[in-house]
């Protein structure tokens, strides 16, 4: 069985270039990978670093101003650059399957899935129609899909969409490839969602022994899906090497900062605060002279890093194939540089500010289906919050947690009057504003409650200048009246947000992503606010860009003593910053309390589980595996009992069916509704576990 | 505030800065050839209207010696380089004045047609509910009309004339604009720097023209300029059917229609207007392309 061991890809000293009218735009250079059968290998890095180019030319689809450059990419001895595109045709989708990033795009809405499925082996094989049917029905339920009969026969557009990555996936494999692309497969799902996807890719080459290539942005994800890793940085390969060694004893400076970028469960936003990567990725026609790494980089070496062009090197002494691109990785002790980031002192809270009373908010529908109007049902409501009870204190970060759909949008919008609510108060400072239009609202309250907006792209009008929509802002809140004084306080913004001040005159295209967030919170602290609400401000972040971006918000919040709402389904993220968290799941509260008591038992099964999703980058710490079955109920149609009860793993009885939970007080402002006692919840054991730093393997170095 | 406090001047006087990104937009234009050709077409006919008195070689409406050949001597002196109508008028001299009432009431009608258009568009697409079923049952309404008929209709209702012509012109296509900008909001309004601007308190009509409306312009030029080509066929067309200006005014649809039974033994007579009109929409037709063009690779 030697031959089994041969390997199935190998790319040597690739180098992919684009040619666009403003001449050859290198996107990958000096790339080499080889990929064992059976093996998963993990592509990781910011977005521009080269990681989807890599794909596209392993599946040797350029595009028309793409091209391969120089290397070789050679499939089971057959070099795949010199092949006719009808031999490769015969080889894409039997042989080498890709996955993309959303589902719902890579499946056509008019087919059944029954026809896109076992349209793979026909096209590719000689077999029957029934064998084929038999064939896909056989991998649905192998990738954990319930009910493949009915799934066959349903549109895309009827299946959630983890159903519909699972039906990618199935699709992928149907032919039984020896190598399946996967490029960032989770980016547009659920967390829970994610977590069952993961597991099940996790499973595929132990099952099938197909090789897998695993592009991510996320280092967590790849630490639970791969066997050796590549971490990417302007279109080169920066280190590689095992999940093991790369992960407990990364090398190169990038990887380090990548590490120190992430908020780890060690990470404290006081005590030990992220560091982001100072600078830039450069563009790949601007990328220095060396290392294209040491502009931003901590150890730089004059004479030494900015000479030759550097190349991958073997680290000494470890695991055979751990290999850096770096010349002083040996002289550099990064276990010296690690703890002594500044520490910042923990703001004290304030008095309440914001108290949300029995809020509730529904939608109605009207129904004008003929069967609506015979059964007379013609008003049916979507409850998208049911009963929020929750307050925050000045200066205090609120987080409110849960997957898409939970509601937590739409109590922004209430809070901002561009809803109103249905029943209950949310008090600011005392007055109620739930029912009170943002058109309504005297411009001091209005300018007192602002607004971060999650898509980058998005926030800031690509018609106006950036110096006219913040001075608009501040002329609106009636913060300056005077000319000169409302351009003295944009200046006073664009420092604040660490942005140079010519940027008054840029428009948002001439900025990249994060500048553009950055300016999006300058616009929202433009007014003074007493409070901020960010919904995921920084989830559309690459890595490096969204830690500065974190840093950035909570060092004005520290500054101005402003009450942060943030809003985000990244539960690392949120152990990072906030103080309290709020749980939500269908419109309804599931636990709240300080973060501590979130993150210990006893926890609401919910948060359980949540917890257990979220994926952690670091190999010594360990977690309880919970993967949730089933789907988010629609909000039209919610369960008549708990709203989780369809998908709990602690179900207890028919009382979760039918009985609404009640609220059970565990301390003061700590709450979890669950028909579960407290008693038994206290039981449950933690679900992360975090290796103190003496137990930890390089330490004991 | 900032250690690195570098001197950003106050931004002064914007007419300038204006001026010379939409000359810089023009600049664009030159890697598109076909909306080179387009402009060179448009800015011919502006030029001849501009400088019509210097270039025109006779009164265009005093009859001076009927059926002339092209490139005839006339007996008081002068050429009539394209010859004389049935009527004795000199042609070339009735194109180059008739193109200052193409290229005056055709922008105008569009201007017109696209004010109410936008307004309707953006009410409906930015308001929705009963607002945008009115509007639009209302705009299907009068796009279920023979666009001919309509213009017969609303002209003899309210007589021949410049502003009226304005009038019909501005009624049959502000629907079509509407629709087209009413598509546009719909997708724009559901943007974050919207909700910005709702979340600071900004009125309906300061986020309909300020944050939305700039970002729609882009089709909008694009489809201005196709549209402004069909208002000058829809002016030479009701000047054919003797709705447009009232003579003896120079009017190419005009000029056609007088001279069309003659057409066969003094083809010159219809052949020049006729080349005038297609002249003009076809460089108004080759500009839209070129806009799009470059609208496109940005």
């Amino acid at each position: 069985m030697n031959d089994d061991q041969a390997p199935v890809l190998i790319c040597k000293d690739l180098s992919i270039s684009y040619y666009t009218r403003a001449g050859e735009i290198p996107a990958v250079v000096d790339f080499s990978l080889t990929v064992l059968p059976g093996e998963t290998i993990g592509i990781v890095g910011e977005s521009g670093c080269g990681k989807s180019t890599v794909a596209m030319a392993i599946m040797q689809y350029m595009g028309a101003n793409g091209g391969i450059k120089s290397g070789s990419i050679t499939f089971k001895d057959r070099d795949l650059n010199q092949m006719s595109e009808s031999e490769l045709r015969r080889i894409r989708g039997s042989e080498i399957a890709m996955i993309y990033q959303e589902p719902f795009a890579s499946l056509n809405p008019s087919l059944k899935i029954s026809t896109q499925l076992m349209e793979v082996p026909l096209a590719h094989e000689k077999i029957s129609t029934e064998e084929a049917r038999q064939r896909a029905l056989q991998m649905l339920s192998d990738v954990k899909l319930p009910d493949p009969e009915r799934i066959m026969d349903s549109y895309p557009h009827q299946l959630s969409g983890g159903q519909q990555q699972r039906v990618v996936i199935a699709m992928g494999l149907l032919s039984n490839p020896s190598l399946l692309l996967l490029d960032e497969p989770t980016t547009a799902l659920d967390v829970t969602v994610e977590a069952g996807i993961v597991k099940l890719v996790a499973d595929i080459s132990k099952k099938f022994g197909t090789s897998q290539i695993y592009i991510s942005h996320n280092l967590g994800l790849i630490l639970e899906t791969c066997d050796r890793v590549f971490v990417m940085y302007s279109g080169e390969v920066v280190e590689e090497g095992t999940i093991d060694s790369l992960f407990t004893w990364p090398r190169h400076p990038y990887t380090h900062g990548l590490f120190a970028c992430i908020p780890l469960p060690t990470a404290d936003k006081n005590a030990a605060p992220l560091k982001p990567i100072r600078g830039q990725l450069p563009l790949p026609f601007e990328r220095p002279q060396g290392c294209y790494y040491h502009p931003r980089c901590d150890h730089f070496k004059p004479g030494l890093c900015d000479q030759e062009h550097i190349s991958m090197a073997h680290v000494e002494g470890s695991a055979a194939d751990h290999r850096v691109r770096c010349l002083r990785y040996n002289e550099i002790d990064h276990h010296l540089q690690t703890p002594d980031g500044e520490v910042k002192k923990a703001l004290e809270l304030g008095e309440q500010v914001l108290e949300v009373d029995h809020m509730k908010k529904y939608y109605e529908v009207r129904d004008t289906s003929l069967r609506a109007l015979i059964s007379g049902k013609r008003v049916r409501y979507v409850k998208a919050n049911e009963e929020l009870n929750f307050s925050a204190r000045e200066g205090e970060t609120v987080a409110i947690v849960g997957e898409s759909g939970c509601g937590k949008s739409t109590f922004a919008k209430v809070l901002m009057g561009l809803e109103k609510g249905t029943d209950g108060e949310v008090r600011h400072r005392d007055k109620d504003l739930s029912d009170i239009a943002v058109r309504d609202r005297s411009a001091k309250q209005i300018g007192s409650l602002q607004m971060v907006f999650q898509n980058p792209f998005d926030t800031l009008n690509p018609s106006h200048s950036i110096g006219g929509q913040i001075s608009r802002v501040i002329k609106k809140f009636g913060v300056e009246k005077d000319k000169k004084k409302i351009f003295d306080r944009v200046m006073t913004l664009l420092d604040t947000v660490k942005l140079p001040r010519d940027f008054y005159f840029r428009k948002p295209r001439q900025l990249s992503g994060g500048q553009k967030q950055r300016i999006g919170i300058a616009r929202a602290f433009a007014g003074n606010p007493s409070m901020v609400i960010a919904d995921e401000p920084v989830s559309a972040l690459d890595v490096s860009v969204a830690a500065a971006v974190t840093e950035l918000l909570m060092d004005i919040q520290r500054e101005q003593k402003t009450t942060l709402l943030f809003i985000s389904h990244d539960l690392s993220v949120v152990r990072y910053l906030s103080d309290r968290i709020v749980v939500m799941y269908l419109g309804h509260i599931l636990e709240r309390g300080t973060t501590e008591q979130i993150f210990t038992p006893p926890y609401s099964p919910y948060t359980e589980a949540l917890l257990s999703a979220v994926p952690i980058a670091d190999p010594e710490v360990t977690k309880r595996e919970i993967v949730l079955e089933g789907n988010l109920p629609s909000a039209m149609n919610p369960p008549k009992g708990c709203p989780f009860c369809t998908r709990c793993h602690r179900r207890i009885g028919d009382i979760c069916d039918n009985e609404p939970p009640p609220e059970q007080v565990v301390v003061d402002r700590h709450v979890i509704k669950c028909h579960i006692p407290l008693e038994e919840l206290k039981k449950v054991e933690p679900v992360i576990h975090v290796p103190d730093e003496s137990e930890r393997l390089h330490a004991r170095h | 505030m900032s250690t690195t406090a570098t001197t950003t001047q106050m931004p002064s006087a914007g007419y300038g800065a204006a001026l010379w990104r939409a000359l810089k937009s023009f600049g664009l234009l030159r890697e598109s050839w076909v909306g080179m050709v387009g402009a060179f077409l448009v800015l011919f006919w502006v030029m001849v209207a501009i400088l019509a008195p210097l270039i025109a070689t006779f009164d265009p409406n005093s009859s001076i010696q009927p059926f002339a050949k092209p490139g005839m001597v006339a007996a008081k002196g002068g050429t009539f380089w394209l010859g004389t109508d049935h009527i004795g008028r000199d042609i070339l001299s009735r194109i180059v004045w008739g193109s200052r009432t193409v290229l005056i009431y055709a922008p105008l009608a569009t201007i017109s047609a696209y004010t109410v258009g936008i307004l309707m568009g953006l009410l409906a697409g930015y308001r929705r509910g009963w607002v945008d079923d009115v509007l639009s049952r209302l705009a299907d309404i009068i796009l279920s009309f023979p666009v001919l008929v309509l213009y017969i209709i609303i002209i003899a209702t309210i007589g021949a004339s410049g502003i009226n012509i304005i009038i019909a012109i501005t009624f049959a296509s502000s629907p079509g604009i509407m629709r087209i900008v009413r598509g546009l909001v719909l997708d724009l309004r559901n943007r974050d720097y919207v909700a910005a601007a709702q979340t600071r308190g900004e009125s309906d009509w300061k986020v309909m023209l300020v944050e939305i409306l700039p970002n729609a312009r882009g089709p909008l030029i694009v489809d201005a300029c196709l549209r402004l080509g069909y208002v000058i066929i829809t002016i030479g067309v009701l000047g054919f059917l003797g709705l447009g200006l009232p003579p003896p005014d120079p009017d190419w649809g005009g000029m056609v229609n007088e001279t069309r039974q003659m057409a066969m033994a003094f083809p010159h007579m219809t052949l020049f207007p006729c080349i005038a009109i297609s002249s003009l929409i076809l460089g108004f037709n080759l500009l839209a392309d070129g806009l799009r063009e470059i609208s496109l690779r940005d």
